[in-house]
């Protein structure tokens, strides 16, 4: 149960080898020991971010999770589910694409569709139903500012996002008076195995910001945090740069 | 001032006193044993809940997703033996209501908590202590027998003298055993429904806790109202008041014709100074100062009224508002005689972090009882209520290492974020506790918030 004063008792990583799920793992272990779920495909860095969890105190359990596999979101979270409520479950897998591959390869489009929009909308309504039994619980879900409005250069991934974030706010909203309630998070630039390799874009922050805000957002009850808080006034802006402006904008 | 009952099932948010942490869970009145049955029989692995008057803080009486039974309205007094002042009650039935009813027969609750909006089934389930503790115990130790309705359905009427563990895992056990449906209480007789009371103002923590040592036994009844916002020397000023039921003879002329006259009406009597959401240092620096400085420095032989004694905040009306949407949680833990360090060491933890707190209240206990989970146990015990403000997670979690040091515990009543691990080193009967659970409620039917919070 999350408590009288925002302390988690147990949270729920789905894509746990993300570098932003773990890090908010590490800052609510930061406050108090908990029992934390890391959902991920079986790899190596699977076990390394379990151990490091379990190093912090965490109560650690590791479930298969694989967002290319369409049974695996209600095996996953019933597995999650067995060991206790989820207080906490932060959607977090995704992945980047490379823009240009993805022009050329209609498969691939689908492919990255599938696991940044289809399995994250899948596993937010498997999560929802277990969630509203349960009668509490937060989801958080990692959307971006690429979807706020998607450029040239990466508009699969930022439609997928898009999608991600309107599944997750009108969920939020389907929620209400169940006790249960989503928390949208929208980062920008965020130095992350994502991006490893890209060069920094204006405002570029760390998983460690967003774990923050993504704490703070959860024990206040918001609805949305952009990460870094200035992004929502930025991308407030550039909402209504005109098109052919937009387009030559170095973002 | 009770909650408004539903007259049918339906499901609503729920909270305890400081309105922390809301849980939707279907609630459902009771008027017969039948409908705790029903509930059991409809559990959809939720689980199945007992709720009186939600005066616990916390998340005590919640139960998230699942059934919860609204016990306010199962309240009839079955017997009443007005030579031995032993009642067979409902368990829903308010202390307000048995005050109300056999004050002006003679006799009074055995036990009261600081408001009387509470139930004897919840007065059990938390087994609660009173301004009285030190002479008289717990409210647990008054009752003569309790009829449990357990997970298969059955009715048991147990008793310290039959199936005692049950007894003593229910009595402090939260509702996790079951639902109480109806309890014999020992009431206390009286010859007046005035008491006679004895104020004295210390300027310190030490002044107080010295005068308590040397002279708490003379009186039946005793609580002290401590500054916890004033810092350094002065830290720890209060006001005590001690006091005992009045004989009939030491009323004035007048009253003597009709000395069991009680009306449970008590005008405001805490200074009302908090518009909402105006609650910060500043306006409890000026509650405290004003609290304080009103107090004579010392008054003998004061009669005062029950509820003005006894239940003075009942008169402010629905209080808990005061501190805004976010709520507040109330700390109350006991340490030990021996540890009075730890117990200032708190108060210049909590003086020193800035938080406000409106009240705070020190008590002497007495012996503890046999309750597995029951919170009493010798020494002192310190209640501050405390809004939601930033850093307090942290800091409450520092007292309890605190407090767990120096042996002693926290409140389940008052709790709300205690951690699990924490919790059950302070009591060192929880598996005790846990193994009548498991006898009488092998699936864990029985459960709540805080058990869930408390993996109890
Ligand atoms: C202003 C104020 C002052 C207080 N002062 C004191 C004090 O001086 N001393 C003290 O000890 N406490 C004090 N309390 C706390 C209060 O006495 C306890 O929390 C008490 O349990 C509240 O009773 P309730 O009927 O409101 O129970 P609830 O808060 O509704 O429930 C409390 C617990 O009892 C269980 N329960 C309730 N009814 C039943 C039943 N029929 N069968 C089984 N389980 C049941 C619930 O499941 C829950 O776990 C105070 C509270 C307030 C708000
Ligand atoms: N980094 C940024 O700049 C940024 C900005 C805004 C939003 N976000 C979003 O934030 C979330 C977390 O990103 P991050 O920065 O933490 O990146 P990350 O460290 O790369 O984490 C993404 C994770 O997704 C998992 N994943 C990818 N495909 C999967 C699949 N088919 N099945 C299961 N898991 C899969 C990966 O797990 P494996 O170990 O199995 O590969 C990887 O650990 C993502 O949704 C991302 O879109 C990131």
């Amino acid at each position: 149960m999350i408590d009288a004063l925002g302390s988690v008792g147990s949270l729920l990583l789905v894509g746990g080898t993300s570098d932003i799920a773990a890090a908010t793992a590490h800052r609510y272990l930061a406050e108090r020991p908990l029992r934390v779920v890391v959902a991920a495909r079986d790899t190596p860095r699977r076990a390394a971010v379990a151990a490091e969890l379990a190093a912090a105190g965490a109560t650690v359990q590791v479930v298969d999770f694989d967002a290319d596999d369409p049974a695996s979101p209600a095996r996953m979270v019933a597995e999650a589910a067995a060991g206790g409520d989820v207080d906490v479950a932060v959607v977090a897998f995704g992945q980047l694409g490379d823009q240009q591959q993805l022009a050329a390869d209609p498969d691939a489009v689908a492919a990255l569709a599938r696991v940044n929009y289809v399995a994250p909308a899948v596993v937010g309504t498997v999560l929802a139903q277990h969630m509203r039994a349960q009668g509490h619980g937060v989801i958080v879900a990692l959307s971006s500012v690429a979807g706020e409005r998607p450029r040239a250069s990466n508009f699969v991934y930022g439609s997928t996002k898009a999608g991600i974030d309107a599944f997750y706010s009108g969920l939020g909203d389907s929620l209400a008076g169940t006790g249960v309630s989503v928390l949208v998070v929208r980062p920008g630039f965020v130095r992350s195995k994502m991006t490893e390799g890209l060069d920094d874009a204006p405002l570029a922050t760390t998983p460690q910001a967003v774990a923050e805000a993504i704490v703070a957002g959860v024990r206040s009850g918001r609805h949305t945090v952009w990460v870094p808080g200035a992004m929502r006034v930025v991308m407030s802006g550039l909402r209504h740069v005109p098109r052919a402006l937009f387009r030559r904008l170095p973002i | 001032m009770p909650e408004a009952t539903l007259d049918r099932a339906a499901t609503v948010p729920l909270t305890g006193w400081g309105r922390t942490a809301p849980t939707p869970a279907l609630l459902t009145p009771v008027h017969d044993d039948d409908a705790v049955r029903t509930a059991l029989a409809e559990s959809t692995g939720r689980g199945v809940l007992a709720r009186g008057l939600a005066r616990s803080y916390g998340d005590a009486a919640q139960n998230a997703g699942g059934h919860v039974l609204d016990m306010t309205t199962y309240r009839g007094v079955l017997a009443a033996d007005l030579t031995t002042g032993l009642v067979d009650v409902e368990a829903g039935i308010s202390l307000d209501e048995l005050m109300t009813r056999f004050v002006p027969q003679g006799f009074f609750v055995p036990v009261t908590a600081g408001t009387r909006y509470v139930t004897v089934g919840g007065a059990i389930a938390a087994d609660i202590h009173g301004k009285n503790h030190h002479v008289a115990g717990s409210f647990s130790q008054h009752v003569r027998w309790l009829d449990l309705l357990t997970a298969d359905g059955q009715v048991h009427r147990v008793s310290p003298d039959s199936d005692a563990d049950l007894f003593w895992a229910t009595a402090g056990g939260m509702g996790l055993t079951g639902v109480i449906l109806r309890a014999q209480v020992q009431m206390k007789p009286i010859e007046s429904s005035r008491i006679v009371v004895d104020t004295d103002r210390t300027p310190d923590l030490d002044a107080l806790m010295t005068l308590l040592t040397e002279t708490d036994h003379l009186y039946e009844y005793s609580v002290a109202w401590i500054d916890c916002v004033t810092k350094g020397r002065r830290m720890g000023r209060s006001v005590l008041t001690r006091g005992r039921f009045a004989r009939r003879d030491e009323l004035p002329a007048k009253r003597q014709a009709d000395p069991l006259a009680y009306s449970s009406s008590v005008k405001l009597s805490v200074p009302n100074v908090f518009p909402p959401g105006m609650l910060n240092l500043a306006t409890v620096s000026a509650f405290n100062e004003l609290w304080y400085r009103k107090a004579p420095t010392r008054k003998r032989d004061q009669l005062q009224s029950i509820p003005a004694f006894f239940h003075p905040l009942d008169g402010v009306g629905a209080w808990n508002r005061i501190y805004g949407p976010r709520g507040f949680v109330q700390y109350q833990f006991t340490v030990p005689f021996g540890q009075e360090e730890a117990m200032r060491e708190a108060m210049v933890r909590i003086a020193s972090s800035g938080t406000a707190s409106f009240l705070a209240v020190l008590k002497r206990f007495g012996p503890g009882n046999p309750g597995m989970l029951s919170y009493p146990s010798p020494g002192w015990t310190l209640a501050l209520d405390i809004p939601v403000v930033r850093g307090l997670a942290t800091l409450l979690d520092q007292l309890d290492e605190l407090v767990l040091a120096a042996g002693g515990r926290i409140y389940l009543a008052k709790d709300s974020r205690v951690r699990a691990e924490t919790f059950a080193q302070m009591y060192e009967r929880i598996d005790d506790f846990r193994a009548v659970r498991a006898r009488v409620d092998p699936d864990g039917v029985f459960t709540s918030d805080l058990a869930r919070r408390l993996e109890l």
